[in-house]
């Protein structure tokens, strides 16, 4: 590999991005754009999931059961029906998602020192949602069940650790205030970067067919080893840019903490931009046909890497073969690293082994472009 | 007219069936997305990485841990000797929960002076972390409930002491076991068909424009509003198969439960269908080469996919994006979807989301139509 011609091709292609505006402002402009949007866009936290009330009793007790829930930031009353057909309705038309169903012997029940039940009717069509909304109604019941507790006991004269005999002390750690902001935002960086990187660099090599420059390449002395790196390099400046800008983005005006180190996040950074740009250009020298290479491109990066990277759902909760799957998905590791380094402030060591298979990822995919690229004319 | 507009869709199925890769992108990727999506697509939280740390060594220590042993949520991975054992645990991602029984455990609970249950659980993924913390305190209130109540037979000797309390009972509806794959199987039908159609129909135009063959139709005597009709008609035959398949495969395959007017959802399904071929439209008439198309393509679908309800909730999103929704066709066809399947809702519940994809279809198509003559002056 002699650096000359390595800078040759280089500097022809950055005078090839410069002189092609309209590519270079969506290079530029589409992380920017798509990370701004979707930052917003992407949130699982839930807040004011309307809820409507059946109050069958209408006593002071079931009232103060219901305040409660109005005063939750969870929940927003959105309506108070006094029929099963009227809450059916309202289930139906999604109008709320959670329905509280007091039954007529709510205070008597309690009165008489027993257990009252209330319903929660959920609708199950998003489990998620229903799930974490039943989790909130549950701690609204449960520290209305506390105060009624105590008043019972207060007149009784006893205290309110001869009924809690255990109390559970929880800690959130990484990510204290439970935000899925703070863990979709990095992944997410992640997949536009596997998204805008392949694309960069899908392109140079079947341009070059296309527009029937590849003859005058292939008469030059250049190597395959030489062409590849020289037409990288000015895409992994590009790619920086971008990287740069998403995590500034993610990290000052989404505000999500970052404990890591910078030096771990550019040379992790820089790592998964090799793999992202080299898949590009791969296929590219395969593809020979600009379209075919950049629709190939984002068919192989967008949905595993939404998919599977980890990023929004879980691999760990994946069926076993599809886990296994996930091992080949580049963006995985990175999502997992970058994760790691805004909450955890993990070191380069603790990253070992995600960046170990990204450096294989990156060895192998860049051998493959490079014995791909024949200089053949057929 | 017809005369003029059956030719343009008979020429049009004539180039899908000579392009082989075109039918391999029809039948292929719809068929391995829906597979992926199935499989993969859950927030559902079972068999959470848990590690135990006892340092009772007492029965009521050991039961209590059982009940969390026993628990399909909950896997205990790791059974730890120490603070520093637990702590680098939850560090290095070997467990998302944790939970710490000091010692003196027993005693404190036997005097009913709320022993305490450490629980530390690592927050990155903030959903998961949150359900697994609620599965925690149930298997933790069940089980201080039932030891109250043994304690209070065992003290005072009372039997069945009554106990006052309000309790909450759990009733989904439409999915009772909140089974993930409900939610997003159905979903996939929108996506798919969205980004399939809207594909096809922009680089349709797009290639006879950059090829040159649009010039030799507008020399022919055909009228632009034909040439829009004979182009998309194939499209729209092509998208309620690619909405069938999926549908079969879903119902077959996942089996997602249909439990609604299968009418219905074939009529939001065409209104969904012409908003598509209009947005395809419309993204053919600003690009003049495949490659612009397949930018903007990707610029315009994602966030419709983001910010349609498919996964993240609409309510959660700030109030401008949540406006945007509403010129989104694809969150309204979710509604229709998901209503259809689990739901089993009709016109009644579902007209203004029907109504809405009428209008969205007509003001796309009205839009596309405009500007398309334009281009071709």
């Amino acid at each position: 590999m002699k650096l000359r011609r390595l800078k040759a091709i280089a500097v022809k292609e950055v005078l090839q991005i410069w002189r092609d505006p309209r590519s270079l402002m969506i290079a530029l402009l589409l992380p920017f754009t798509q990370m701004f949007l979707l930052g917003y866009g992407v949130n699982l936290d839930l807040k004011h999931i309307p809820v409507c009330t059946f109050d069958r009793e209408g006593s002071q007790l079931s009232q103060a059961l219901l305040k409660h829930f109005q005063a939750s930031q969870y929940f927003a009353i959105v309506r108070n029906v006094n029929s099963y057909p009227e809450m059916v309705a309202a289930i139906d038309k999604a109008d709320c998602g959670l329905a509280i169903v007091i039954p007529p012997d709510f205070s008597e029940r309690l009165n008489d020192s027993e257990t009252a039940s209330v319903q929660a009717i959920l609708d199950g069509t998003d489990d998620n949602t229903a799930n974490i909304a039943f989790g909130y109604a549950a701690a609204v019941v449960n520290g209305y069940s506390s105060d009624v507790q105590l008043s019972w006991l207060d007149r009784q004269g006893r205290t309110l650790q001869q009924i809690q005999p255990m109390v559970v002390q929880s800690r959130v750690w990484f990510n204290e205030d439970l935000e899925s902001r703070n863990f979709i935002i990095p992944g997410l960086v992640a997949v536009i970067m596997a998204l805008v990187g392949a694309q960069l660099t899908s392109l140079t090599i079947s341009r070059e067919w296309e527009r029937g420059t590849m003859e005058l390449l292939i008469s030059t002395p250049v190597k395959p080893s030489e062409l590849m790196f020289g037409k990288l390099m000015p895409y992994l400046a590009l790619g920086w840019l971008d990287a740069a800008f998403c995590l500034a983005l993610a990290a000052l005006w989404f505000g999500v903490p970052y404990r890591g180190t910078l030096i771990a996040l550019f040379l992790t950074t820089t790592l998964f931009l090799f793999v992202v740009l080299s898949i590009g250009y791969l296929l590219s020298v395969l593809i020979r046909s600009q379209v075919g290479a950049s629709q190939i491109a984002l068919l192989v990066t967008m949905l595993p890497t939404t998919l599977l990277s980890g990023y929004v759902f879980p691999i760990d909760q994946m069926p076993p073969i599809i886990q296994d799957i996930t091992y080949l998905i580049y963006s995985r590791y990175y999502v997992a690293i970058v994760k790691a380094l805004f909450l955890k402030g993990s070191s380069i060591p603790e990253l070992l082994t995600p960046i170990l298979f990204l450096v294989v990822y990156a060895f192998a995919v860049m051998i493959l472009a490079a014995r791909a690229f024949r200089k053949r004319l057929d | 007219m017809f005369a003029r507009i059956t030719p343009i869709v008979i020429k049009e199925f004539i180039e899908l069936k000579r392009d082989k890769w075109a039918r391999f992108r029809l039948l292929v990727p719809p068929i391995i997305q829906m597979l992926l999506f199935g499989y993969a697509a859950t927030f559902e939280v079972y068999h959470v990485s848990t590690a135990v740390l006892d340092l009772d060594h007492s029965q009521e220590s050991r039961e209590l841990i059982s009940r969390f042993t026993s628990s399909n949520r909950l896997n205990v991975v790791e059974v730890a000797q120490s603070q520093r054992e637990i702590n680098s645990a939850i560090d290095a991602s070997d467990a998302a929960v944790a939970l710490v029984i000091h010692a003196g455990f027993a005693e404190l609970l036997r005097k009913g002076q709320g022993a305490p249950l450490q629980v530390v659980v690592d927050g990155t993924n903030s959903n998961t972390a949150l359900i697994a913390l609620g599965y925690v305190n149930t298997i933790a209130a069940g089980f201080a409930q039932d030891y109250a109540t043994d304690l209070a037979q065992r003290i005072q000797g009372v039997q069945g002491m009554r106990q006052v309390q309000v309790t909450v009972e759990q009733r989904p509806w439409f999915n009772e076991d909140l089974n993930g794959r409900w939610f997003f199987v159905p979903g996939v039908i929108g996506t798919l068909t969205l980004v399939i159609i809207v594909n096809l129909t922009a680089f349709a135009i797009v290639r006879e424009r950059e090829v040159g063959t649009l010039e030799q139709i507008m020399v022919s005597p055909i009228r632009p509003a034909e040439f829009i009709l004979g182009k998309t008609v194939p499209f729209f035959i092509i998208g309620l198969g690619e909405a069938a398949l999926v549908v079969a495969v879903g119902i077959l395959w996942f089996q997602v439960p249909f439990v609604g007017n299968p009418f219905v959802l074939l009529l939001g399904t065409m209104l969904f269908l012409l908003s598509t071929l209009a947005l395809g439209l419309l993204i053919s008439t600003l690009c003049s080469t495949q490659q612009q198309a397949f930018s903007m393509n990707f610029f315009v679908l994602n966030p419709f996919f983001i910010l349609s309800g498919f996964s993240f909730p609409i309510s959660s999103m700030p109030q401008v994006l949540q406006w945007f929704t509403y010129i989104n066709p694809l969150r309204y066809y979710l509604v229709v979807i998901r209503g259809t399947f689990l739901k089993g809702v009709g016109l009644t519940v579902l007209w203004p989301e029907l109504t809405a994809m009428a209008a969205i279809a007509l003001a796309l198509l009205t839009l596309s139509i405009l500007r398309f003559r334009k281009s071709l002056e």
